[in-house]
């Protein structure tokens, strides 16, 4: 075993000065098991070293937060003594080193942060960015990525109901995969990390540990490079089969009272849980690694403690119960071993082999944790986009436009994900703008998207924060749920760099903007820095989770129209094309400003539908995103397999494709009620057409096409692509 | 009716199942954990979808041997009716039960989206709601569901009127004869791969699966 050194510490990912530092705490030279765990607490992933100090800035309390940031997921009250808990978390880098693993592994890692708190998961979501279609790489990342996806949640069983994909050159060295669970709990009925009762047993439940995954949190923590390849050893295997027996036996169990605290081993396995148990609870903790279960043989405390290995839990029982805990546990096949228990010492002591291989002041652990106020520039404001021109037709740009990798249909990617699983399984993918989950048992559901722009994050990170806020309020609208919280999920580039720091700044500024102004707090989230190959960084992307409550289920609506409706646009149109999905696939320009997000109009806007969505004058409702309105109604169209007349709308490329905010479109009865309403409320509304039962598109100015060609064109990329 | 839900580690449907049964039946079925071996007073046993035993051996292979497949082969052999859906299908063939085996889809891909199946003959405790012909759309959630026997054995499946669904859109999983469904001789044993205890509600998007709970209900 190599001298413990600045240069050991070095190549753990920690430096001069934060080694110092656990020389200070130590008073000693640490054993290499203690430097392991200083280094895997402190690395970026754990430790949010880089970040902290801006997310304090998000706001993250409303009457309705029952947990906010600090728990394994968020937890809010969604009525009749229910909780949802959710949380979205990143598995970037293992999903470009070993894309099927990285993604699997992903899932079923957020998936534990939900049901540990006592939740049973009901939904998933994942929000996907890929690099450049036309790069072989790219093809073998999406399809290990959407295979290890289904893989893994398909036979836990939870349905998959929601996400967003989005293609950028950017993206070629650092794929995105977030993943977000939903779960639901009794109020009364949430468990939380904090260990209590010196003497109480520390147990160990779940898959024996091996040697996989280690140092897997300080490769996250790095950027890549070429010889990023050598560390698949790094990345872990994912078993959905023990995770789907965890999720029941840990259910089981917490219908018993035998619980303390429990936490599940995710990122730096059972360091973290036993020292973030131990830590927020004020206590001390003491393992014996002989008694972990262990997979491989002679593995050395410092492997047993690094280990990421998967579907593991940390729990620490009532002593008179775990004899009943254990026969619950081992009904399930799972391995049950009392590791250690908890002291009042204040310290993590680790002995293996009869020698303490660790011994460590957990107060100083997290407390004297690095915490940098990393230099930042601003991004400077964009250039407005000036006058610009394309003698392409609004009919060749449409085509051009829904078949674009970037708003063609996902259905070749959802098709592999089981969406109804469950049974209460309200809206699928592509039916609605969040997805909608009944809570079994009662009327009520949620509404569930995931949302953010990167294009308009890279132009300013301000707005286009605010806008991936603004995006997931008005998807979660438009389906006439009522927004609730946030989950988000921040992915950028090396926070040592000034303008990435600046990146990270302004997109926390836009998105606290936006939560304030919506109602809609932060109640969880996750950090990914380091997203870089070779010195080239991702598009700045704070993706967004977001949940809503229906109260009736049977109110929800989708975005399909049917024959016999008046088509009418909700909230403002300027015209905005900077930034726009036009801009780049028509006019080969990525420039300009991102449309302005308008706060207040956001809020006005979204109200109002969501009132006339639940007063039940709306048939079907879709907001305006990517792409603007003409593929907004195409969309709708293919949706309902029904035409639409918009001969008489404005006939210009700013109008069928800007990307202006806070808008909607709603298929209604009769337009006439609605423009008074909405004229009554000041809210901005016009008529833009009707639907009709021949099976085409009429656009402005009276071209039409057929639904059967604008579905070619929508649902063609990606079984092309794999063909 | 008194109808049990077998619960192997892995199946993730039973609680779809539950609702369904409930909602027709008017009862709440009984659910069986896999090392149980006493079936008494159950007149339908339902195996459910998921993975048994996580699909790590060929799919349904562990759950086959499990203590409660004797007890249901018992029942089977006693005349009780048994239902096998997705995995519970797959449980029944590797069990000897029903005929054949279900192979990797065609296209090697999970295949999760509506199918539209046709009902051939109405004649059986399963299928009394529906009209003979009748096309209904189910749910199909499967990476294993390509219908595969050997030419003889499909020959004296159709010729005894032993098929009950098949595809009647687009045969995706590859199936052979477009097979979705098959019956055991005496038409008390079933197993099909789409879900039909998926769509039972209009606010899930439809009742087409309603009627085979129905059925059985009136049985």
């Amino acid at each position: 075993m190599k001298p413990v050194d600045e240069k050991l510490a070095k190549s753990f990912g920690l430096n001069a000065g934060e080694y110092a530092k656990v020389l200070e705490i130590m008073g000693r030279v640490p054993s290499f098991t203690e430097l392991g765990i200083f280094s895997v607490m402190w690395s970026e992933h754990c430790s949010y070293k880089s970040s902290r100090v801006w997310l304090k800035e998000l706001p993250t309390k409303a009457p309705w937060v029952i947990h906010g940031p600090g728990e394994n997921a968020g937890v809010i009250d969604i009525g009749e003594g229910m909780a949802a808990i959710f949380k979205m978390e990143s598995h970037n880098h293992p999903s470009f080193i070993e894309p099927y693993q990285g993604a699997a592994t992903g899932v079923g890692g957020i998936l534990r942060d939900v049901f540990t708190m006592g939740a049973r998961p009901i939904a998933n979501l994942n929000a996907l960015r890929f690099g450049d279609p036309k790069l072989p790489v790219t093809k073998r990342v999406v399809d290990g990525v959407v295979r290890g996806i289904g893989g893994y949640g398909n036979c836990v069983g939870v349905p998959t109901v929601g996400g967003e994909v989005n293609f950028h050159p950017a993206y070629n060295g650092n794929p995105l995969v977030n993943a977000m669970t939903v779960g639901i709990a009794a109020q009364d009925k949430i468990f939380l990390s904090a260990a209590a009762g010196i003497g109480n047993p520390v147990v160990y439940v779940g898959s024996k540990t091996g040697r996989d995954g280690i140092h897997g949190a300080t490769m996250a923590s790095t950027e890549f490079d070429a010889s990023s390849e050598e560390k698949r050893p790094t990345v872990q295997v994912g078993d959905p089969f023990t995770e789907k027996l965890l999720i029941e036996a840990c259910l089981e169990l917490m219908q018993t009272d035998a619980i303390v605290a429990i936490q599940d081993m995710g990122a730096a396995g059972l360091t973290s849980s036993s020292v973030e148990m131990a830590g927020k609870g004020g206590v001390g903790i003491e393992l014996t690694l002989d008694n972990v279960p262990q997979r491989e043989t002679g593995m050395s405390a410092y492997e047993m403690m690094l280990s990421e290995s998967q579907e593991r839990m940390l729990l620490v029982l009532k002593p008179e119960r775990s004899e009943m805990a254990r026969k619950i546990i081992e009904k399930w096949d799972l391995d049950y071993a009392i590791i250690g228990h908890i002291t009042d010492t204040g310290r993590i002591v680790i002995t293996h082999k009869g020698v303490v291989e660790a011994d460590i002041p957990l107060a100083p652990l997290s407390d004297e944790a690095p915490l940098y106020r990393r230099p930042y520039v601003e991004a400077p404001k964009p250039e407005p986009l000036g006058p610009i021109s394309s003698d392409m037709s609004l009919e060749a740009a449409l085509l051009k436009l829904i078949a674009c990798p970037d708003l063609c249909s996902r259905r070749w990617i959802f098709d592999q994900y089981d969406s109804t699983v469950g049974g209460q399984t309200v809206k699928r993918p592509a039916e609605s703008d969040a997805a909608i989950v009944r809570l079994e048992g009662t009327n009520r559901a949620l509404a569930i998207t995931t949302d953010c722009t990167p294009r308009y994050c890279v132009a300013d990170p301000e707005q286009g924060g605010a806008q991936a806020v603004a995006e997931a309020w008005r998807n979660i609208t438009a389906t006439g749920a009522k927004p609730l919280a946030v989950t988000d999920n921040m992915n950028f580039g090396n926070p040592e760099k000034p303008e990435i720091m600046g990146q990270f700044a302004g997109a926390i500024k836009g998105m606290a903007a936006a939560c304030i102004a919506l109602d809609f707090p932060v109640v969880s989230g996750n950090v990914s820095l380091y997203n870089e190959t070779e010195g080239k960084g991702i598009l700045p992307t704070p993706a967004i989770g977001a949940v809503g409550v229906l109260e009736d289920a049977a109110l929800a609506r989708g975005i399909a129209i049917a024959p016999g409706q008046d088509l009418v646009l909700i909230g403002a149109t300027y015209g905005e094309l900077g930034c726009s999905l036009y801009l780049r696939e028509i006019c080969g320009l990525e420039t300009g400003a991102p449309p302005l997000v308008d706060l207040a109009a956001e809020r006005a806007n979204g109200d109002f539908v969501r009132e006339q969505i639940l007063q039940g004058n709306v048939a079907a409702c879709h907001d305006l995103s990517d792409g603007g309105l003409l593929v907004a109604v195409t969309e709708m169209a293919l949706a309902g397999n029904t035409g639409a007349d918009l001969t008489q709308a404005d006939t210009t490329p700013a109008f069928g494709f800007g990307e202006d905010q806070a808008r909607y479109v709603l298929a209604v009865e009769d337009a006439e009620p609605l423009l008074t309403a909405a004229f009554a409320a000041g809210i901005p509304a016009q008529k833009i057409g009707h639907t009709t039962i021949d099976e085409c598109l009429t656009l402005p100015g009276g071209v039409a096409i057929s639904l059967s060609v604008l579905r070619e064109a929508n649902e063609g990329f990606f079984p092309a692509w794999f063909a | 009716m008194r109808a049990g839900i077998l619960l192997f580690p892995g199946i993730n449907r039973e609680r779809d199942m539950v609702l369904a049964v409930r909602q027709s039946f008017g009862t709440e079925p009984r659910i069986v954990w896999h090392k149980e071996t006493d079936l008494t007073g159950l007149d339908l046993v339902i195996i459910p979808g998921g993975f048994s035993f996580g699909d790590y051996l060929r799919c349904g292979a562990m759950a086959a041997q499990s203590p409660v497949m004797r007890a249901v082969r018992d029942h089977a052999e006693r005349g009780g009716y048994v239902l096998g859906v997705c995995n519970g299908f797959q449980i029944l063939t590797e069990t000897g039960l029903l005929p054949g085996a279900l192979l990797r889809n065609a296209g090697l891909r999970f295949l999760s989206m509506d199918t539209m199946l046709k009902v051939e003959r109405n004649d059986t405790v399963f299928t009394a709601k529906y009209a003979k012909g009748e096309v209904f759309r189910a749910p199909m959630a499967h990476g294993d569901g390509n219908y595969t026997a050997d030419e003889a054995t499909l020959d004296r499946l159709e010729g005894e009127g032993l098929v009950a669904f098949r595809y009647h859109d687009e045969n995706r999983n590859g199936s052979a004869r477009a097979i979705a469904g098959v019956y055991s001789p005496n038409l008390r044993v079933l197993g099909l791969m789409p879900h039909p205890e998926d769509l039972v509600d209009p606010l899930m998007g439809g009742t087409d699966g309603k009627p085979l709970f129905d059925s059985l209900a009136a049985a």
